[in-house]
């Protein structure tokens, strides 16, 4: 039995960091010329170093400041109440088999409803603000945590819960001391995949919601005023960045924390 | 006393066992089982466990049917990589089950180590179980299992992974183990040597579905050890009549058949 650590899949660290930058860089070279050369209308698609310009002068603006905090706000309230419904949920339907049956039906009934189109309902029930945002965060970010919870609790090693059932422990025991732990590599990837849906869900709704505040705010206003195409281009450039870092937080805190599930994945047994 | 009568299971794919297997073990008793591979020793095991409810047949222990997981009781299982926890360490993986003891957390740190210690695995407590050997591995799950203390042990091959030297130690570990704290205990192996070394008594399963094919004492001296007893008259008669039986070799009392194998 080989205990080493696996063999690179696909890229390596460094490699995967080159080759992302090279495309970004593709993609700014390309705005830029296409800019520049006058071949699409400045005020359709300002060139790249424009945009980029903008967007940290905007990393300066108290105003916009305000803007992505109350966006980050109600993206963090929305992911935190999710989790803490979504988990146990999962923990329920994952270890309760007649639940499972029981709720399959209402789940595979609400699931395929974008959650964005729910945007205009929770605005006519809800009113606007963190009111109607927060809601609308944790019912789209819930599915994918429910979702790998109960995924996590299918793939849990027989073996290792009989252990701890043939020490004596009852079964919610065995439920928090191995099921839960076994499963929280699944659950922290629904957490990751949560945060990306509850961002989109953060802005999403305050660009449509029309009144309020917060980054899809900024940008809904910026491109109501004439010339405000840059803004709304530099305003999007940051909701691309955001995501970007919150994933990226997440996926090593994740690599760090869950080291066990790698390792003993890419060993021999 | 553990008593089994009957004991009879099929698996829900209609795959039969056991069939009909009956036995009784005394308290304090070590009972080595040996059986032709897939015969059904794990699944005799996992009934004892309480782990899966038999199809058929009684199983007590002490007088009270065994209903669900029994009180007092650690098991070693076949699968030991399986069943350490890889996100513990290994002196966690060892102290765990303590919980269930009422012990302080220094008490259970301390008892994991002595544990871990007597497995020959004194520097093993801060690892995790997939940062070490299939072998260390295997000792770390008999060390968990020791430092319970259980009335009743269940261990299905313990020493399968390890190398000879280190399964002699084990063996004796286990004796002195069994002789210190009275426990009772069934071991599977397939080493026949190994079934009469340990054993107070050697029990022979039928191949697949099981039922107990012979049941032999082992007249040794209660105290073992590893050069003198494995020369001993009796010790070398005994492995050549497991051998024998697991061969499928007939019931004989006494008189010694002419087969090829008893020609030591
Ligand atoms: N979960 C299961 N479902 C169906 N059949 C099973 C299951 N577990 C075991 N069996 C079958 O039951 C029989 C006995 O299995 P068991 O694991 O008890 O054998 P064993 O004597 O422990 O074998 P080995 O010496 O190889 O460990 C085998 O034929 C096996 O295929
Ligand atoms: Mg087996």
């Amino acid at each position: 039995m080989t205990h080493e650590s696996a063999p690179p899949r696909g890229l390596s660290r460094p490699g995967k960091w080159a080759r992302g930058a090279a495309g970004v860089a593709i993609l700014f070279l390309a705005s830029e010329i296409l800019g520049r050369a006058g071949v699409v209308d400045r005020s359709y698609l300002p060139p790249a170093s424009s945009i980029t310009a903008r967007a940290f002068e905007l990393a300066g603006d108290p105003d916009f400041l305000f803007n992505v905090r109350v966006t980050l706000t109600a993206w963090a309230l929305g992911l935190l109440i999710a989790t803490a419904i979504a988990v146990p949920l999962g923990l329920l339907f994952g270890s309760v088999p007649a639940v499972n049956t029981a709720v399959r039906a209402i789940v595979e009934f609400l699931r395929p409803i974008p959650s964005v189109a729910l945007i205009p309902l929770a605005a006519l029930l809800l009113g606007s603000g963190l009111k109607m945002e927060v809601p609308l965060v944790v019912y789209a970010s819930s599915w994918p945590i429910l979702f790998n919870t109960v995924y996590g609790l299918d793939d849990v090693d027989p073996t290792a819960k009989d252990t701890l059932r043939s020490f004596g422990f009852s079964r919610f025991q065995v439920l928090l001391r191995v099921s839960l732990p076994s499963a929280a590599p699944f659950i922290a990837t629904g957490v990751r995949l949560a945060a990306s849906i509850a961002l989109i869900l953060a802005v999403g709704t305050e660009i449509l919601s029309g009144f309020g505040d917060g980054l899809g705010m900024f940008i809904a206003q910026a491109g109501n005023v004439p010339g405000g195409t840059l803004d709304v281009l530099a305003g999007t450039v940051w909701a691309g960045c955001l995501g970007l870092l919150i994933d990226m937080l997440l996926g090593q805190g994740e690599n760090r924390v869950f080291r066990w599930h790698k390792a003993q994945r890419s060993g021999a047994s | 006393m553990l008593q089994i009568t009957g004991l009879t299971h099929s698996y829900a794919d209609g795959h039969l066992a056991l069939d009909g297997l009956d036995l009784t073990v005394p308290d304090g008793e070590l009972v080595s089982i040996v059986g032709p591979s897939g015969c059904g020793k794990s699944t005799l095991l996992r009934c004892t466990a309480g782990l899966i409810r038999p199809t058929g047949g009684r199983l007590t222990l002490n007088g009270a049917p065994i209903g669900g997981v029994p009180d007092d009781l650690a098991v070693v299982f076949q699968d030991y990589s399986r069943s350490l926890f890889p996100w513990l360490t290994v002196r966690d993986n060892v102290a765990l089950p303590l919980r269930r003891r009422g012990k302080s957390r220094a008490e259970r740190r301390a008892a994991a180590q002595e544990a871990l210690e007597s497995v020959g695995l004194p520097d093993a407590g801060r690892k995790y179980p997939w940062q070490l050997s299939g072998g260390m591995q295997q000792r770390v799950s008999i060390a968990r299992a020791l430092a319970y203390r259980p009335s009743l042990m269940l261990m299905d091959e313990p020493f399968g992974s390890v190398d000879a030297q280190t399964r002699e130690d084990l063996e004796d570990l286990v004796l002195q183990v069994h002789r210190n704290e009275k426990m009772t205990i069934l071991l599977v192996t397939h080493d026949i040597d190994e079934s009469v070394y340990v054993g107070d008594r050697v029990v022979v399963l039928n191949r697949s579905p099981a039922r107990v094919h012979a049941d032999l004492p082992v007249s040794l001296p209660a105290v073992r050890d590893q050069i003198g007893t494995r020369s001993d008259p009796e010790f070398v008669r005994l492995r050549a009549e497991v051998g024998r039986l697991v061969r499928g070799g007939a019931k004989v009392a006494g008189a010694a058949p002419a087969d090829a194998d008893r020609g030591t």
